[in-house]
């Protein structure tokens, strides 16, 4: 019988059973979601705390709604208003939130390892919504049924991951599951923002964005995480467009049923054109729906019980 | 060892089902809106098979939906292992309908209890009526049928057993005796 551990803290720690599950779980989720009453008793009673040390709308707002549409007490904390700006730690305000009896405590902080630590410390599940450049496993989970939506499988897809793949822990998500799952996967960007001996994680390295979608099913572009950059990784916003953006005349590359998907936020004209933006190519809202259906799955497979 | 007695064959089951496809068109002839909601997995095909058979004997298409009760479960702490949940999928709406409920064994009417939850959030339905293959009695609830395929008197430590054709390759329900607790229903 599968089941998750305590906590999901990545996808590292996954097997691809337990992916399998999140994913199939999530399917009966997104029925509720399209329901008139969004809202099922599943997680009456439980407690899931949303402690935000980084800024978030979408990831913020899905893990909300998430616990709502199961009934679960939902109650966020933001770093900038809460006791953090007073100077407590990581580990007291995990430990004075644990003695409020939470059972599921959502993490999203800037420095890599913080669920981890919190997990280790706390009987309340975690689910790690973000640690620096690390991971960020529900943003892959929900990448990967966007795309089992359209093409059925991940089994056997190519997949291109392009931008600032260094800074990027969506990107080291995705990467570990879609190898998991079966699929091929390749990176592109700038040589400064994609680490070297990116071959040991078992991806190809194509440094021309028009040769790394040649044939792709999926193109997953990714954001200048300008908040995590020391210096300058890239001589300007222009030229880095001129390259790494995606835009009409750049897809003739690829195939004609190929998907185009972003974790956003977006910056329109930057990593892709506008036009591409609002063309059937793009998938990006259908990623922000099922956000919701996947944070669901996990809520009821962590605590459901 | 566990000893099995064979209660109903294929054709018991086809009689039993057919008999409820009649009584169903009796009570329900000429009421508009009148769907048949099987609760996953044997509730759905008892429903479709119903379906199918008054379409067969009075020319109507009655349609079927799936629901799966997982997410309103009153005991979803207690048992051993967690649900895997499968889709519900009610592809109309269920406001102002005639519903049938349809089920294999009614037990202890809790899963019925958490159907009807879940019909009633989905919206207001005329009436929910309730059809199950086997009353095997022992109720924690003051839930009845309308429809009842067989009632049988079995204990609490005996397990029915279902198996459908569509779902597990035969028609036949059995009952073993001395069954481990954790399986009975």
């Amino acid at each position: 019988m599968v089941m998750l551990g305590k906590d999901l803290l990545g996808i590292h720690d996954l097997t691809p059973d337990q992916i399998s599950l999140v994913l199939d779980t999530a399917l009966s989720m997104k029925e509720v979601s399209a329901r008139e009453i969004k809202k099922v008793p599943t997680l009456r009673g439980k407690t899931v705390i949303n402690l935000f040390y980084e800024p978030s709308t979408r990831t913020r707002t899905s893990f909300e709604l998430a616990g709502k549409r199961l009934s679960a007490d939902v109650i966020n904390i933001s770093a900038g208003s809460s006791s953090v700006v007073k100077g407590e730690t990581l580990e007291d305000t995990g430990r004075n939130l644990q003695a409020m009896n939470p059972d599921l405590i959502v993490l999203r902080h800037a420095s890599a390892g913080a669920p981890q630590l919190l997990a280790k410390m706390l009987p309340s599940s975690i689910i790690n919504a973000g640690d620096g450049a690390h991971e960020h496993p529900t943003q892959a989970l929900l990448d990967a049924f966007t795309i089992r939506e359209r093409k059925q499988t991940l089994q056997g897809l190519t997949v291109v991951i392009a931008g600032d793949i260094t800074h990027s822990r969506v990107a080291r998500s995705n990467i570990d599951l879609l190898l998991k799952m079966g699929a091929t996967v390749r990176v592109c960007g700038p040589r400064t923002m994609v680490p070297l001996y990116i071959e040991k994680m078992g991806v190809t390295f194509v440094p021309r964005l028009e040769e790394a979608i040649e044939g792709a099913d999926v193109i997953m572009m990714l954001r200048i995480q300008m908040e995590r950059q020391r210096g300058s990784l890239f001589p300007s916003i222009r030229e880095y467009s001129r390259f790494f953006g995606l835009n009409r005349e750049k897809l003739k590359h690829a195939r004609d049923d190929v998907l185009i998907m972003h974790p956003g936020p977006v910056n329109r004209g930057v990593e892709i054109s506008p036009e591409l933006l609002d063309s059937p190519y793009t998938i990006i809202l259908d990623q922000v729906t099922n956000g919701v259906a996947i944070r669901m799955a996990l809520m009821y497979l962590l605590i459901g019980k | 060892m566990s000893e099995k007695t064979l209660i109903l064959d294929k054709q018991d089951i086809d009689r039993t089902l057919n008999r409820i496809a009649h009584e169903i068109w009796e009570r329900n002839r000429g009421a508009e809106d009148f769907v048949i909601i099987g609760i996953r997995r044997h509730g759905v095909t008892i429903a479709q098979r119903l379906s199918q058979k008054l379409q067969e004997f009075a020319g109507v298409t009655i349609p079927v939906g799936a629901l799966d009760i997982n997410l309103y479960r009153d005991d979803l702490s207690e048992i051993a292992s967690q649900p895997i949940l499968k889709k519900t999928e009610i592809p109309f709406s269920v406001q102002d309908t005639h519903i049938i409920l349809c089920d294999d064994v009614l037990y202890t009417g809790r899963t019925v209890r958490a159907a009807l939850d879940s019909l009633i959030d989905m919206g207001r339905p005329r009436a929910i009526r309730l059809a199950v293959l086997l009353d095997r009695g022992n109720r924690e609830l003051p839930i009845q049928p309308n429809y009842v395929g067989k009632n049988v008197n079995v204990a609490r430590d005996e397990l029915i057993e279902v198996l459908l054709a569509e779902d597990d390759g035969i028609d036949q329900v059995v009952i073993t005796k001395g069954a481990r607790n954790g399986n009975a229903r």
